[in-house]
């Protein structure tokens, strides 16, 4: 749980962030996004104190993130950012070792936590261990990147841009592969991005930000059924608010009983996913298989219309 | 497999060794620089000596001065000795802009004839390059990587030994190769205000017309500064490779 409470900072004359209070769940992925100088980053970066607030207090737990020195505060919180920032004189290993190593963990304790890791993000341990980070792709830096955010196991993990150096490919998947993780280790993540897609896609919740307020802070589903201001309207995109909405939900949450002919969809696809596949095959009903492969039923044309309609 | 200028760097190391332990069989070369009857070979003492203590005393004077200079540079990239950073860059010129000859002139009143003098000019000369270059390379990291180092939870101690330090050594090293180059030539005019350097075997070459001594003076002391340059500059290389520079 992080509370958020009445956090302001100015520089001089300006204020970057203004007021802003936000209690952010545990577990839950929570994703701020607003455009460049909205201070979103600035607020992430407050909450491991990279930057001190000008006045309000942020509570981890319950405790007040200042009741530690600053640098033991930031041991126990994860901390990825755009370009991964990675240590170019260390080899991967020593890289994700970084905060174990910091805390004083054993060496056979480190040595199981960096394989693990490596594992977990389908990077072999024997061959990229000893590599340095130049001699990694883009995709891979920006995975051991995590990692090493992740290594000490912190219950928080703050994201600022982390996929905005990868193409669109790696993109989505490192956006698949960090849900997973999160609820493998069951962190609560805070990620800062100013991709629209990459908010619906993650989120449990979104923050917008615009000139250092926030000015929604809502689920995806509320986000797009109602926007706040005319701010949160336009950057959601009023053109795109069906299918954002369609692509929040499973095609599970969407079956109807009955039957369809032709190819199936798997009930873990979007229901934007299932909208596509009709439109492009031409039909008004698709089969639905579960997870077993047995048919559950069908999804139809009129019954995701339905549902990507806004409030009347 | 060797390359060529690996092979040639390794011949010269051997013919200096040569000359120095054995001078003797390099007569013959040096003969024609001579008149009759005049010795070909420096004969006031043992050249292997000289160019040891020539070695000792450049790099007593590059230690003392990379110390100073990093610690410095350390201490004015520093927020706390920032406002430190004009000071430090006037002194550290001066010392660059006054004449070793100068400083030499200087020193012999209050320490003496012999090594001090020299070492005091040695140092002062040989601070700037490391100085500036150690700066260049602390100020120069990428932004990325300290705030990844911050956000690690490391110390401003631990981001300085473990991050700054490392990644900022091979321009360090650079600056350190540039001064110990300057200060190998600069050394020989030690001997002027009686330091034990090659400078002596030059000198006794001007005072009796002897052009053979000037010329293996000079050129112990040409090829030493090359071979050394060379090293560090291979020691620099090395560190920059595996960073991925």
């Amino acid at each position: 749980m992080i509370e958020i409470e009445g956090i302001s900072k100015r520089y001089g004359e300006t204020t970057v962030v203004r007021d802003v209070s936000l209690t952010i769940a545990p577990r839950t992925v929570t994703v701020i996004v607003g455009t460049s100088g909205s201070g979103k980053t600035t607020l992430l970066r407050i909450i491991n104190r990279l930057v001190e607030p000008t006045s309000g207090t942020i509570k981890l737990d319950g405790e007040d993130n200042r009741s530690l020195p600053d640098y033991e505060l930031r041991r126990r919180i994860g901390y990825a950012i755009q370009g991964h920032g990675l240590f170019p004189h260390r080899t991967v290993a020593q890289n994700i070792a970084t905060v174990p190593t910091l805390l004083g963990w054993d060496r056979a304790r480190i040595e199981a936590k960096v394989n693990e890791l490596l594992t977990l993000f389908q990077l072999d341990p024997v061959a990229f261990g000893p590599r340095y980070p130049h001699e990694l792709s883009g995709g891979q830096q920006q995975r051991v990147g995590v990692a090493r955010a992740l290594a000490a196991e912190p219950k928080v993990l703050l994201m600022d841009e982390p996929f905005g150096a990868l193409d669109p490919i790696i993109r989505a998947k490192a956006q698949d592969d960090l849900l997973a993780i999160q609820k493998h280790f069951e962190t609560t993540i805070v990620l800062v991005t100013h991709d629209m897609e990459e908010a619906f896609h993650l989120a449990d919740r979104i923050a917008v930000m615009d000139k250092g307020e926030v000015v929604q802070y809502a689920t995806p589903a509320e986000m797009l059924v109602k926007p706040a201001t005319v701010f949160v309207e336009s950057l959601i995109g009023a053109g795109e608010r069906p299918f954002r909405l369609l692509a929040i939900d499973t095609v599970a949450d969407a079956v109807e009983p009955g039957v369809a002919e032709g190819e199936a969809i798997a009930s873990s696809a979007s229901q934007r996913e299932a909208l596509s596949m009709l439109l492009w095959s031409g039909r008004k009903a698709l089969p639905v298989v579960g997870p077993d492969g047995a048919v559950i039923g069908k999804v139809s044309l009129d019954g995701l219309a339905q549902r990507a309609a806004g409030p009347t | 497999m060797l390359r060529l200028p690996t092979l040639f760097r390794l011949l010269a190391f051997a013919v200096l060794i040569a000359f120095l332990v054995q001078p003797q069989w390099f007569e013959p070369l040096l003969r024609p620089l001579v008149q009759e009857n005049a010795p070909a070979i420096y004969n006031q003492g043992s050249l292997l000596q000289l160019t040891l203590l020539h070695l000792r005393t450049v790099a007593i004077a590059t230690a003392g001065a990379t110390v100073v200079a990093l610690a410095l540079a350390i201490l004015v990239t520093r927020r706390s000795g920032a406002e430190f950073l004009p000071l430090s860059r006037s002194l550290v010129n001066i010392g660059q802009t006054f004449p070793p000859v100068a400083v030499l002139a200087l020193a012999v009143p209050i320490f003496g004839f012999g090594e001090k003098p020299t070492l005091i000019a040695l140092f002062l000369y040989g601070l700037l390059p490391i100085f500036e270059n150690a700066l260049t390379g602390l100020t120069t990291l990428p932004p990325s990587i300290m705030e990844a180092a911050r956000g690690t939870g490391m110390t401003g101690r631990q981001r300085l030994m473990k991050i700054e330090l490392p990644l900022a050594m091979p321009v360090i090293l650079a600056g350190i190769r540039l001064s110990v180059v300057i200060s190998l030539a600069t050394a020989t005019i030690g001997s002027t205000v009686a330091a034990r350097t090659l400078g002596e075997v030059i000198i006794a070459g001007l005072q009796s017309n002897n052009l053979a001594f000037v010329v293996q003076g000079g050129l112990i002391v040409a090829v030493l500064a090359v071979l050394i340059h060379d090293a560090l500059q291979a020691a620099e290389r090395s560190l920059g490779s595996r960073m991925g520079r």
